[in-house]
């Protein structure tokens, strides 16, 4: 009766599955390459790739070419993962070390906003950016990741609050009796111990903000200022003839940085994934 | 007998004394960009935001008081709304279990000694990784096409396909197919509480003679249930509020199919200015993500097991 699934028909299985998983990727990187007359034939790979796809896509938008898209993209990254990973550990070392009134109610507001469907603040956020005058600039960006609360900001600083304190508290201790200022405290001893958390929170930061769609479409209206994620969306909506290949093409590419940072990182992904839930 | 006397009425003075706090200026200090940004950017907004919903609101003029009138105008006599609030149940009804069960199922048979085990996951998570990206849903909508890949497939065994995004009936089906092929991160997660389950407690099953049945109702479902309620309840929640998917694959149609609940917000507020209206949406929308979070909690004393409690 104790019989489990055989171990060789699981491992054909699996293998199946994770092929399944992927086969609409392999297709991608296939009809990447066709020409549109060749879109519709059942073979993967085409027997003459059309390499000019990507070069054509790459420069198929009128007046700027992906390069542009590309550098905006990483100044917009680039200013939210700094941000992010400073504003997001100084609040982390607060509720993680230090000791002040109300320190529980706040970090109940924190659980609060862990859980908050981002809807209800879209409108008066807009209002307000509208207000300073931030509409097509990156700042309704930097600005809300500068105070720990832009897009998955709660979730950093509880990610961060739960290593910190997993960091022995005699290291600390032992600082402050030599007299050692908490800020030293946080800035030479707790951030380098911090450090394999803070390149998860940089990853997550990374990949949330290159797949972030609905605050570019809000906030971002030139084209000079566009990401890449807004410039594929206008690439779609101004061709009528559809060059699916070229589409294709660009789109593929636009995920590389995603890919290139999940396979360096895997460790941490994995770990970051599950920290939330099982230390929750 | 005395000196008991004053020195318990001394810890009674102690515990009257204000708590001295050990780092009241730095805890604030530490605090205060984080404190600043809820004040400013989450607690004020959110009381801006029901303000408006309760006035007529564009942008450019000030906001016009008019009490409940677009809730109940919303409740009552919106039809577009109730159309997207059908779609996005449908769609959570079904993306979610669906997804979790993937997730779940893949996630016990990687739970083995399996080879190559990193290279399955990799393979498996791939797909999440860039899911909510433009770049898929500019995949899926060939995929999907009328000479995308599926038509193709399925016209090696002779049937003729359709475009499986333009037809209403199959609209919402791929995109809810889009969402679970995305289940890597849940299964992610499901992997690592399976390896918290102690293998002892499978051993004195195995003992008890339980099959691979028994064992998976008996210790797996149990051990696992806290972890499958936080997959829920953020899945859920999530999903609730999909947009980027139906936005630019189906733009909502053919004949508001796809319509989903966050498309009609950001139509309403950021297309046609309704600020107001829109506001009155979005809390709508809030409320029912709260209802369905308390219904899955609520329901959740009746199947979710806590170790340190000794069970139900």
């Amino acid at each position: 009766m104790n019989k489990t699934i055989n171990p060789l028909s699981r491992q054909i299985f699996i293998m199946a599955f994770s092929l399944l998983m992927v086969y609409p990727v392999l297709w991608w990187l296939g009809a990447s390459l066709k020409s549109n007359a060749e879109m519709s034939s059942p073979n993967i790979f085409s027997k003459n790739p059309v390499w000019s796809n990507y070069i054509d896509g790459w420069f198929a938008v009128p007046n700027y070419s992906f390069t542009h898209f590309y550098l905006n993209t990483f100044t917009l990254i680039g200013g939210v993962l700094f941000t992010t990973i400073i504003s997001c550990s100084l609040a982390a070392f607060a509720f993680a070390r230090l000791d002040f009134p109300l320190r529980k109610f706040w970090f109940a507001i924190l659980l609060v906003t862990l859980m908050l469907p981002g809807q209800v603040l879209t409108v008066p956020q807009y209002v307000l950016y509208n207000w300073f005058g931030w509409i097509n600039t990156y700042l309704p960006f930097y600005v809300p990741h500068a105070l720990g609360s832009g897009a998955g900001g709660s979730f950093f600083i509880f990610m961060l609050v739960q290593f910190m304190r997993g960091i022995p508290k005699e290291l600390d201790d032992s600082a402050r009796m030599d007299g050692c200022s908490w800020f030293r405290i946080y800035w030479y001893i707790m951030m380098p111990l911090t450090k394999p958390a803070l390149v998860t929170v940089g990853i997550f930061c990374f990949l949330w903000n290159w797949d972030d769609f609905f605050g570019q479409l809000l906030y971002i209206n030139s084209v000079d200022k566009y990401t890449i994620n807004l410039a594929l969306k206008l690439f779609i909506d101004t061709q009528s003839a559809m060059p699916w290949g070229q589409m294709l093409a660009m789109s593929l590419l636009s995920v590389v940085p995603a890919v290139i940072i999940f396979f360096f990182a895997q460790k941490h992904f994995v770990e970051g994934i599950s920290a939330g839930a099982l230390k929750g | 007998m005395n000196s008991d006397i004053t020195s318990s009425s001394t810890t009674i003075a102690l515990s009257r004394k204000p708590k001295r706090w050990e780092s009241p200026l730095a805890g604030y200090l530490f605090l205060m960009p984080w404190i600043v940004g809820i004040l400013v950017l989450v607690a004020y907004p959110m009381v801006m935001s029901f303000y408006y919903s309760l006035t007529n609101y564009t942008i450019l003029d000030t906001p016009e008081w008019v009490g409940f009138q677009n809730y109940s105008e919303i409740l009552f006599e919106d039809d577009t709304f109730r159309q997207s609030l059908k779609v996005t149940l449908l769609f959570v009804l079904f993306a979610v279990p669906f997804k979790l069960l993937f997730a779940l199922v893949v996630a016990m048979l990687l739970n083995k000694e399996i080879r190559g085990l990193s290279f399955y996951r990799t393979m498996i998570y791939f797909p999440s990784l860039i899911g909510g990206s433009i770049a898929i849903s500019i995949l899926w909508k060939n995929i999907f096409g009328k000479e995308g890949f599926i038509n193709q497939l399925i016209g090696i065994f002779g049937f003729e396909g359709k475009s499986w995004i333009n037809s209403p009936d199959t609209a919402l089906a791929t995109l809810i197919l889009l969402v679970v092929w995305q289940f890597g991160s849940s299964m992610v997660i499901f992997l690592a509480g399976l390896k918290q389950i102690p293998l002892d407690l499978y051993e004195a099953a195995s003992v008890d003679g339980a099959d691979w049945f028994v064992k998976f109702r008996k210790i797996t479902l149990p051990m696992l249930s806290p972890i499958i309620l936080f997959n829920l309840v953020m899945q859920t929640i999530t999903a609730f509020q999909m947009f980027t998917q139906a936005f630019i694959i189906t733009k909502g149609g053919p004949i508001n199919s796809t319509y989903v609940y966050v498309m009609y917000l950001y139509e309403l507020g950021f297309a046609r200015f309704q600020m107001g209206y829109a506001s009155a949406l979005a809390w709508i929308l809030l409320l029912i993500i709260a209802i369905a979070t308390a219904l899955v909690f609520l329901s959740s004393r009746q199947w979710v097991f806590y170790e340190n409690e000794g069970g139900k």
